[in-house]
């Protein structure tokens, strides 16, 4: 019921369109595109051949995972963000972020596999096909939004390193860099952000490695130009801005779990029926409405991935 | 400027923060997650005009300057009116008048306890700051209205409280009030307008 098969995806349910095309036409007759100030050069410019370094992917997969929901409007989903690196106001990231064109991106990949190394953000592209996923996406603090991620399973970027059995988790580390990312010249996280999943989790086939959304390149604000999405969990575990990937065998110190361990567990599954000390999960608010509807186990994928958690008692592991 | 004139417009500026509010409420100016905006500027103003209430004394002690005692009134009821604000935003839109959540809210969270025990005691005093009230209540009107002492620190507190891990701002509040509870302290307030007599007295 919640698989949906692709062609149940209507074109015109992806984004307000008008939005996009005007705002297309206006780059285009501008002449941004041509003088390659949008051409990403978060990208290394020699790659610019590489479907990976458009500034928007015109064929992409439709995913059977993808929901039917109305999306959030584009300017909603990148003007109210959480990223702390750029500062804790929610319009803080689109202020500060916009500025950042980060070249030369590099992933650090460690730990037990068998490929551990420095990989540029081509390598780490390259062999994968772009496909779409409208996905829920449930922030910690009751607000959600419904989002068209461009990306990839993240575990076909895993198995390429040839993790070791000995690896029982996967840890993830966002830049660190308060030059670029002026919110860390501020102690209110223990830089640099990490987060983790247990491997189980990490190579499920929900779990996506983002560098979209809307059809277009990820924004700075949103994580670019590479992050997770996971759409089981709050918002805070789907890590922006990756650097560091590492196999590890116990379960990775996690930010927010360490900045305040009664608030925010390891797992932070959505669960309407764990409320947050200070505020209940019961409900949540769409971004761009006004009313609340009700929160759903798993944020709704509890058919897809509630099977991970069987055994455990999710109030105390939450 | 005739002293009706000057409360006009001093009323009218105070009303200008709901009013801003309300316009962009209505003109769809808020951003992503209006409810949470209008939830943060009503508590903020509330808050706001509390420490504004809270400095006319030390004002007036330290300058000897007594024509904002005459607005005093107005700046406390206003703080009631955001108060209030508040809450009803808190009610019928943060929450959407889910009352299992509100009841969990005000049984189990400090913060919001906190937040409505604040809200209660600037009931009374918002009630009684009328003249008849305070003929009939005499010296008892006074000792009442020390409560807005324990208000401000609630409000504070309220607001330590609720944020996720940026305490820089409500840091800044308490300061605020905490330098306003020094200013009332007899002793520090003669050794400041001893040192510089000649900035402060009229
Ligand atoms: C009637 C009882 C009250 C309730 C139920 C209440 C509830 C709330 C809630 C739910 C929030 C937002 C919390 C969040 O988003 O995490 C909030 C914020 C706030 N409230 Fe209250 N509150 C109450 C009374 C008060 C009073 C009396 C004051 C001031 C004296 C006050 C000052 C504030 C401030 C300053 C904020 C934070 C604004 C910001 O973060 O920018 N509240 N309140």
């Amino acid at each position: 019921m919640l698989i949906k098969k692709p062609h149940d995806i209507k074109p015109s349910e992806i984004t307000d369109e008008s939005h996009y095309l005007n705002r297309r036409a206006l780059l285009q007759s501008a002449g941004l595109m041509a003088g390659g100030l949008l051409l990403p050069s978060l990208f290394n410019p020699q790659t610019a051949e590489a479907s990976v370094a458009l500034d928007s992917y015109p064929n992409l997969k439709a995913s059977a995972f993808s929901t039917d929901e109305k999306i959030t409007t584009y300017d909603n989903a990148t003007s109210y963000c959480n990223f702390y690196e750029f500062g804790t106001g929610k319009s803080d990231p689109s202020q500060y972020a916009s500025k950042v064109k980060p070249k030369g991106w590099e992933v650090t990949v460690a730990g037990a596999c068998d490929k551990p190394g420095q990989y540029t953000l081509e390598d780490i592209l390259k062999p994968h096909a772009l496909e779409e996923r409208i996905y829920r996406l449930r922030c910690v603090e009751a607000w959600s939004m419904v989002v068209p991620w461009v990306g990839f399973p993240l575990v076909d970027l895993l198995k390429r390193f040839q993790p070791h059995s000995r690896a029982k988790y996967v840890r993830f580390e966002t830049l660190y860099d308060p030059n670029l990312m002026p919110g860390q010249k501020r102690n209110v996280l223990d830089w640099p952000y990490v987060e983790g999943l247990r491997i189980d989790e990490a190579t499920h086939p929900l779990a996506l490695v983002v560098i979209g959304m809307y059809g277009k390149q990820l924004p700075m604000q949103n994580g670019a130009p590479l992050r997770l999405v996971l759409p089981w969990k709050y918002g805070f575990k789907s890590i922006k801005s990756i650097v560091k990937i590492e196999f590890v065998e116990k379960p990775p110190r996690t930010s927010w779990n360490l900045s305040a361990p009664r608030e925010y567990g390891f797992y932070a599954n959505v669960n309407p029926a764990v409320s947050h000390p200070r505020w209940s999960q019961s409900r949540e608010r769409r971004l761009g409405s006004w009313g609340k509807q009700k929160t759903l186990p798993f944020n709704g994928y509890a058919e897809q991935v509630a099977h991970l958690y069987k055994g455990m008692d999710l109030k105390k592991q939450f | 400027m005739p002293a009706f004139l000057i409360k006009s417009v001093v009323f009218l500026l105070c009303l200008s923060p709901a009013v801003w509010l309300a316009w962009q409420a209505f003109n769809d100016q808020l951003g992503a997650n209006p409810v949470e905006v209008l939830t943060h500027q009503s508590g903020l103003w509330t808050l706001r005009f509390l420490l504004l209430t809270l400095a006319i004394t030390p004002l007036r002690t330290l300058s000897g300057w007594r024509y904002p005692g005459r607005l005093r009134r107005m700046f406390g009821l206003y703080t009631f009116f955001y108060a209030l604000l508040h809450f009803l935003i808190y009610l019928a839109l943060d929450r959407a008048l889910f009352f299992d959540d509100i009841w969990q809210d005000i049984a189990e969270r400090p913060y919001i306890m906190i937040g409505f025990t604040t809200f209660l005691m600037l009931l009374p005093l918002a009630i009684t700051s009328n003249n008849r009230s305070m003929k009939r209540l005499g010296k008892r009107w006074k000792q009442l209205h020390r409560l807005v002492y324990l208000c401000g620190l609630g409000g504070v507190l309220h607001y330590l409280w609720l944020v996720k891990a940026d305490l820089l701002n409500p840091a800044i509040y308490l300061t605020i009030f905490l330098l306003l509870m020094l200013l009332r302290i007899k002793p520090i307030t003669t050794w400041l307008t001893f040192r510089r007599p000649s900035l402060f007295s009229h």
